[in-house]
């Protein structure tokens, strides 16, 4: 957990204006996908220990949504973007979503 | 003066009297004491009783490490228990009462637990109250509550106000010592913006004890000098009487000020503490070291206590701890306290070290008449209430020595909490023989004594060269600052003595939890080794003071048990808070009506003017029912409701649902993707029923959404969940589906949004819409603005939850009540009335529409008869996919259906559990629940909605309706949930 957070639209504001929702990294399959993509889309998370990719929603704020890349044992915020950035620029062909959010950092 | 008050010296002002009480007794003090200064000026030694064994206490430091000098302060609602005597400001009229005594403090009955104390050791709880098992509760917990304790919290509301506050600055320094000053002074001078906290009334540390002169001054009128030049800088704010007790990710750290607990009545315009959350970008740890007790026999008894507290108490309070003194102490600490007693014209009986080898600064310094025992210690104490005498040994003689306080000093050791808040442990220094500060990177440093400095002239240019460092990293073109000189100090070594062997009686390591060596051992002994275990077990470190005293010594002992060094034996864990904060200060505003927001509907007034009931969901109060005159139960006026809608017209607010307004050329894209059902094609003016679901094909919420232009549309969601949805929608929209052209709002609160239900609604409203509303100009599901008569701009939708010819009229907030007034007005001879949720929650039932009662997290749109919804030949919405698995589309899920009682009389509650007609009444037999239940005046009878398994196919078979919370059982018939009007024929009328 961070006590603040740098949102691109909003600057640097205190954790309790957001809520988290979760990883980051997983991406919707597509509707035609297999069993086991959609599956692991719902209900599959890795529970890693180190550096995480979470969406937090700025509802005290902006209303966007911010991928927040931290790492969870040093609680060090390494990277925030806005999460339809972050979207575009994985899905533009760059190397994966987890390069996109250090490119945007 | 009082018999212990020296006639001169000390920072008290004897101008200025101030009266207080301690156990109702009349007592004078000055200005500038604490309550334990006071006390002790008055020959107040003993201040409390331990904890378990009810002992006799005095205060044993002068800061807020105290153990034992814990008392209530303040009368009434005001009452504040555990307050430390030891840094509470004396003020006029100050109450102060001792705590854990009865009868009184100097006779406790409680004292007798003293007696079984070997059957109180460590872990005696564990053992000794282990059956029965139930004997726990009721009998053995409420005995040891009712024994062992400290203070009462008082039940009365708390009278004061506290509140939250943030502040910034370039450099946060704790504690304003010497090192403190300097470090201030040297980053105010840089430009920096620095805040200077302390916990201390007054400003100036160790400086306010110190005999020594720094550049020319005494030492407290140089701490007053850098204070004047502080408080001239604007970039410089001071904090006094405020106490850094967390630090937190991204340099936050928490911080309470204590505003007005100095005061007997607090201004009611102040709050009496504040929190606030200090965003720092560098900080300097400048709190100090703490000076360690010594584990000998009788070592608690009043009148035993630190050799750094006596100094504190003589040279800034001007209070003498005895009239005959005797010292303990294994380094310079001891000696210096010696001499400045001596000075003052106290008698010193002795100076008792353990050590046989003694620096000949420190013999210089006793002086030559001063009596030293080297190589000797203290193995017990004399006296019942307050210290007679003590025993001193040297190589197995004895000798008695009279005195009425005994100084004692094990040494130093750095205050280093909040450098080890984040989960780094201190590091133990075999050169300082004291755990040290963790490196935790370079915008936090520990400077001064906190960072094992000892002498003072050291500790002043740690200060400034820290924050001259500091200042240069941020930026900052910072200048040495001169150093003043000092004169006077003395030689700090100390070696280090854990516990004195050979020691007659309880020799205590945590004073305010009773915890001696003897408990250390035993935990050792019965395997409970490691520092966390010893904690837990023998409870030492887990008193209000959280060990601040104790847990060193307590690592030294289990170190010399263990025959390891203490860096093998380690620290417990440090958390914040580094003292007590009360719960007041941590509520801040937060509490009672403001502990949450109150959401007020547009037409709340509306509602009270008709004599509503509110009640809350959520944030919301919503009329729940209009009682009339002669109503005596809320049934009746529901009853009355009900049926005047069925048979003329009802108003009802609706405001609270969750209003979004939804733009963008792909609007009908976005939403066809987050419905389960079709919206490509709703035309403009029109409204469509909704269903969300979760992406695991469980049904989220429902609601309308109305198209009002090409590229508009307005959606409705529940009440409970409008926030869910949107937050849900600001998902989709931007993290699923960035590549859509959508935006959209949320409009809750802008509009007024009244229902108008029941046969006679279309001849009320149109009394007051200019436009047509007739079947065929408004038919079912027309959904656009009219113009209300007067011009002013209104939503209509005729949509219904009741199952009546019914419309929601929307009108901007602030016109709200007008309009619900002109519409009972215009609708009064129609027999128009008011009806409330509850009412609203009968219609529904009737009508089988569903709610969250239904619609609870588990159940698919199938199950609650909406399979329609799912429009399955989409290319793709949410939960799509993962509806059509195996176990949403089962057989033997549960169904909505009705039931209605076989006895026409009988009820049915929501809860209650269905089984076979025959079957025992057990969970193993669950064949569902009854989510929705209400008595149906329409019918005359109650009814219910119910989640049955295989429910659509067992229309007709008979169920029995098992309660057991209300130990009830009534057979019903399973029906379908439509039971009024199956055919819609009102909708459409």
């Amino acid at each position: 957990m961070a006590s603040l957070i740098t949102c691109p639209h909003c600057g640097s504001r205190p954790k309790e204006e957001f809520s988290i929702r979760g990883d980051a990294l997983p991406q919707r399959p597509a509707a035609h996908a297999p069993d086991e993509a959609w599956h692991a889309y719902v209900y599959l998370r890795d529970n890693v220990k180190g550096v995480i990719f979470e969406h937090w929603h700025h509802v005290g704020g902006c209303r966007r949504y911010l991928v927040v890349e931290r790492d969870n044992v040093s609680h060090d915020v390494l990277s925030v973007t806005d999460a339809a950035r972050f979207r575009r620029a994985a899905a533009s062909g760059q190397d994966g979503v987890v390069a996109a959010g250090k490119d945007l950092a | 003066m009082t018999p212990h008050r020296l006639s001169t010296g000390g920072l008290v002002n004897r101008a200025m009297p101030l009266r207080f009480s301690f156990d109702g007794k009349p007592l004078k003090g000055f200005a500038g004491d604490t309550l334990s200064s006071a006390l002790l000026a008055n020959g107040q030694m003993l201040m409390g009783r331990s904890f378990k064994y009810h002992r006799p206490r005095g205060p044993v430091t002068a800061g807020s490490a105290e153990p034992n000098a814990l008392v209530t302060l303040g009368e009434g609602a005001r009452s504040e228990p555990n307050a430390r005597a030891t840094v509470a400001e004396l003020y006029e009229g100050m109450a102060a009462r001792s705590q854990n005594r009865w009868p009184s403090l100097s006779y406790d009955v409680g004292s007798v637990n003293s007696l079984f104390s070997p059957f109180l050791s460590a872990g005696f709880y564990y053992k000794t109250f282990m059956w029965p098992a139930s004997f726990w509760e009721k009998v053995y917990e409420p005995l040891i509550r009712r024994a062992a304790g400290l203070g009462r919290a008082v039940m009365a509301p708390d009278p004061d106000r506290y509140e939250k506050a943030w502040a910034h600055c370039d450099l946060l320094v704790i504690g304003a010592g010497p090192t403190g000053l300097m470090a201030t002074l040297a980053a105010a001078r840089a430009g920096l913006r620095v805040i200077l906290a302390d916990e201390d009334f007054r400003q100036g540390g160790s400086l306010l004890s110190e005999t020594a002169v720094v550049g020319g001054l005494p030492a407290a009128d140089f701490a007053a000098a850098i204070l004047a030049e502080l408080e001239t800088l604007s970039n410089v704010t001071l904090m006094a009487r405020t106490t850094v007790f967390g630090w937190y990710d991204d340099m936050v750290f928490g911080a309470v000020e204590k505003v007005q607990k100095h005061v007997a009545l607090p201004d009611p315009d102040l709050p009496v503490e504040r929190v606030w959350r200090i965003v720092a970008k560098r900080a300097l740890l400048a709190t100090g070291a703490e000076e360690r007790p010594l584990a000998f026999g009788g070592n608690d008894r009043p009148g035993v206590m630190t050799a750094g507290a006596a100094r504190t108490y003589l040279n800034r309070y001007g209070v003498a701890v005895g009239r005959k003194v005797a010292v303990f102490a294994n380094g310079g600490s001891g000696y210096r306290t010696a001499a400045d007693l001596t000075a003052a014209g106290i008698d010193v009986t002795a100076i008792i070290d353990p050590r046989t080898e003694i620096s000949r600064a420190q013999v210089d310094l006793a002086g030559e008449s001063l009596r030293i025992l080297s190589g000797a210690s203290v193995t017990a104490t004399r006296g019942r209430l307050g210290l007679a005498g003590l025993v001193a040994e040297r190589s197995g003689h004895e000798e008695v020595i009279d005195c009425d306080a005994l100084l004692m000093s094990g040494g130093w050791s750095p205050v280093v909490h909040l450098l080890c808040q984040r989960g780094r442990k201190p590091v133990w220094s075999v050169a300082h023989q004291a755990f040290l500060a963790p490196d935790v990177g370079a915008a936090f440093v520990p400077a001064g004594s906190a960072a094992g400095l000892a002498r003072l002239s050291a500790c002043l240019r740690d200060g400034a060269e820290k924050a001259v460092a500091l200042a240069r990293d941020l930026g900052f073109a910072a200048y040495d600052t001169d150093i003043p000189p000092v004169e006077g100090e003395y030689d700090p070594a100390f070696a280090p003595l854990w516990y004195v062997q050979g020691s007659k009686g309880k020799a205590f390591v945590d004073f305010q939890n009773d915890v001696t060596v003897g408990d250390l051992s035993l935990s050792q002994r019965e395997a409970f080794g490691h520092i966390e275990h010893t904690k837990r077990y023998t409870t030492g470190g887990m008193a209000t003071d959280q060990g601040k005293l104790g847990n060193v010594n307590t690592i030294g002992i289990v170190s010399g048990m263990r025959g390891v060094s203490p860096e093998a034996v380690g620290t417990t864990t440090f958390r914040p808070f580094y003292t007590p904060v009360s719960f007041g200060a941590l509520a801040g505003t937060a509490r009672a009506e403001q502990a949450r927001p109150t959401r007020r509907s547009p037409l709340h007034g509306w509602a009270a003017r008709h004599g509503a009931v509110f009640v809350e969901a959520g944030l919301w109060h919503r009329s729940a029912w209009f009682p009339r005159a002669g109503e005596k139960t809320w049934r009746e006026a529901v009853d009355r409701e009900v049926l005047t809608v069925r048979e003329n017209a009802g108003l009802c607010d609706v405001s609270t649902l969750g209003k979004i307004e939804i733009f963008g050329t792909q609007a009908a894209e976005f939403l066809n993707r987050v419905y389960s059902n079709a919206f490509l094609k709703l035309s403009v003016g029109k409204a469509r029923y909704g269903l969300m679901l979760r992406e695991d094909g469980i049904v989220f919420d429902d609601g309308t959404t109305s198209r009002l232009g090409p590229n508009h549309y307005v959606m409705t969601t529940t009440t409970a969940y409008a926030a869910e949805v949107m937050a849900h929608l600001d998902y989709c929209a931007q993290v699923l589906f960035p590549e859509l052209d959508v935006r959209f709002a949320s409009t809750t609160d802008q509009w007024a949004q009244m229902s108008l239900a029941g046969p006679k609604s279309r001849i009320i409203l149109q009394r007051l819409v200019e436009d047509d509303l007739s079947d065929s100009a408004f038919p079912f599901l027309a959904a656009r603005e009219v113009t209300l008569k007067g011009g002013l701009a209104a939503r209509l939708f005729r949509i219904s939850f009741s199952g009546e010819l019914a419309y929601e009229l929307a009108v901007p907030a602030g016109f709200g009540e007008a309009v619900a007034d002109h519409l009972m007005e215009a609708g009064r001879e129609d027999g128009i009335c008011a009806y409330g949720v509850e009412a609203l929650n009968v219609l529904r039932i009737e009508k089988g529409h569903v709610t969250h009662s239904e619609l609870d997290g588990r159940t698919t749109a199938d199950d609650v008869g909406l399979g329609r919804m799912m429009a399955l030949q989409k290319p793709d919405f949410i939960g799509k996919r993962l509806s059509t698995r195996f176990g949403l589309t089962a057989a033997d899920r549960l169904q909505m259906v009705g039931l209605k009682p076989i006895e026409p009389d009988a009820e049915i509650r929501a809860g209650a559990h269905l089984l076979k007609e025959n079957a025992k009444p057990s969970t193993t037999n669950d064949q569902g629940f009854v989510s929705s239940a209400c008595y149906s005046p329409t019918l005359g009878r109650h009814i219910a909605l119910a989640l049955l398994k295989s429910g659509r196919e067992r229309i007709g078979e008979k169920i029995l309706v098992w309660d057991r919370l209300r130990e009830s059982e009534v057979l019903a018939e399973v029906c379908s949930p439509v039971f009024v009007d199956p055919d819609n024929l009102k909708l459409r009328d």
